[in-house]
């Protein structure tokens, strides 16, 4: 089962609508199991059932997430693969001693894959949908998959299957989510 | 709420108006046929809608030049702003990356939300879900092969639901017509106070484009 973290400012928001159930109906379309949680509901049994955790993205205008960064410590000691979207990879940055940084995009635009991994293939270019007021930096024990230092657009972990981007997958670049639900 | 009185801007209401206050529906009239964002054959009759759903209708005209429409929008989006103290907008985007993105930035420079409730939904699950919900929803323009005269004002029902997947997989078209195969207008639905019933239309069709234009309407109570 995938556990997909709502990253949103509430509950059951408007905004999950956007950035949660289109991971969720992708996924169940390729016949994983999905189930949906808000990051604020997160416990060690909800961890325990699952085999993968993807954190969601939020609306432009949302970043209550970066204010309680203390809910996401568990990132730390999780064994899981994590896939942190746009929001979710500014929470793992966070959590791993990288920075959160205005960087606001909005559009497609030219992503340069320039590592290697299981996540995002071989090096090449695609088109990626940016939606964010925040980029990251790159934390320590962190490679860069996409982007430069700069503009982290992909990170992955040296040695942990934990993975970053901050463009979405959910629009264009589906076959992400299907990378990472198969690692 | 970004209005067309389509069934996407509608079906985007009423799930704003499940999770917070919708304060009023905002339509933009282009003078251009062409137009990328605001243009359908019955734009004239949202006032007739939101006044079923009982919401208050900011009409705004545009020339529908390509960039100048989007100011245009963003003026009208900053008087809904004046005029209701909205704190967001929402939009009834699918798949159009061009649409979302436009309404984003004008949302960034406003300091507003931007909710887009529909926003990668699988179209043919959209349309099903959108008839056991109980909308009733007209097709009011074709624009692509093999849309023949007969879809013109035709009611969006589980059969045609179906003969659209099946363009979808033969053709790929879009079932929800957002790339602009199809337009539609919804007469009734859970989050209308009345109903619209149409007393007068014409239809004009030729060559896989054609259009269902409401002459006569009325509110009937439900």
């Amino acid at each position: 089962m995938i556990l997909l973290v709502d990253l949103c400012y509430e509950k059951n928001s408007l905004s999950q609508y956007e950035f949660v159930h289109p991971i969720a109906s992708h996924l169940e379309s390729s016949d994983f199991i999905c189930r949906i949680i808000h990051f604020t509901d997160v416990t060690r049994d909800e961890l325990d059932l699952c085999d993968k955790i993807i954190l969601c993205g939020t609306a432009l205008k949302d970043n209550g997430y970066a204010e309680h960064l203390e809910m996401f410590s568990w990132i730390k000691g999780c064994d899981n693969p994590i896939f942190g979207i746009c929001a979710g990879m500014q929470v793992i940055s966070a959590v791993f001693g990288g920075k959160i940084v205005w960087q606001p995009a909005i559009g497609l635009d030219r992503i340069e894959i320039i590592r290697e991994s299981p996540l995002l293939g071989e090096p090449r270019e695609i088109q990626g949908y940016h939606l964010h007021s925040f980029g990251v930096t790159l934390p320590e024990d962190f490679r860069l998959l996409a982007g430069g230092q700069e503009s982290v657009e992909a990170f992955g972990h040296r040695v942990r299957p934990i993975f970053g981007i901050i463009f979405h997958p959910e629009v264009r670049n589906r076959w992400i989510l299907e990378r990472f639900a198969n690692l | 709420m970004l209005f067309s009185g389509g069934k996407d801007s509608v079906f985007a209401c009423r799930r704003a108006m499940e999770k917070n206050e919708v304060a009023c529906v905002i339509t933009l009239v282009s003078e251009n046929e062409d137009s990328y964002m605001f243009h359908t054959p019955n734009i004239r009759c949202t006032g007739l809608q939101a006044k079923a759903l009982g919401l208050p209708l900011l009409f705004w005209p545009t020339r529908g030049e390509k960039e100048e429409e989007l100011q245009d929008l963003e003026a009208a989006i900053a008087e809904a702003i004046k005029r209701y103290g909205i704190q967001g907008v929402v939009t009834g985007a699918i798949e159009s990356v061009y649409q979302a993105a436009r309404v984003q930035r004008i949302c960034r420079s406003l300091d507003l939300w931007c909710f887009n409730p529909l926003w990668q939904i699988n179209q043919v699950s959209y349309l099903r879900l959108l008839l056991s919900e109980g909308f009733n929803v007209i097709v009011s323009g074709v624009y692509a092969y093999p849309f023949d005269a007969s879809w013109l004002g035709a009611r969006l029902t589980d059969e045609r639901t179906e003969v659209l997947a099946e363009l979808q997989k033969r053709y790929k078209i879009n079932p929800s017509g957002e790339g602009g195969e199809l337009e539609t207008f919804v007469l009734d639905g859970p989050i209308f106070k009345k109903r619209i019933e149409i007393l007068k239309a014409s239809r004009s069709y030729d060559g896989y484009r054609g259009q269902f234009v409401i002459e006569e309407m009325q509110l009937v109570d439900k």
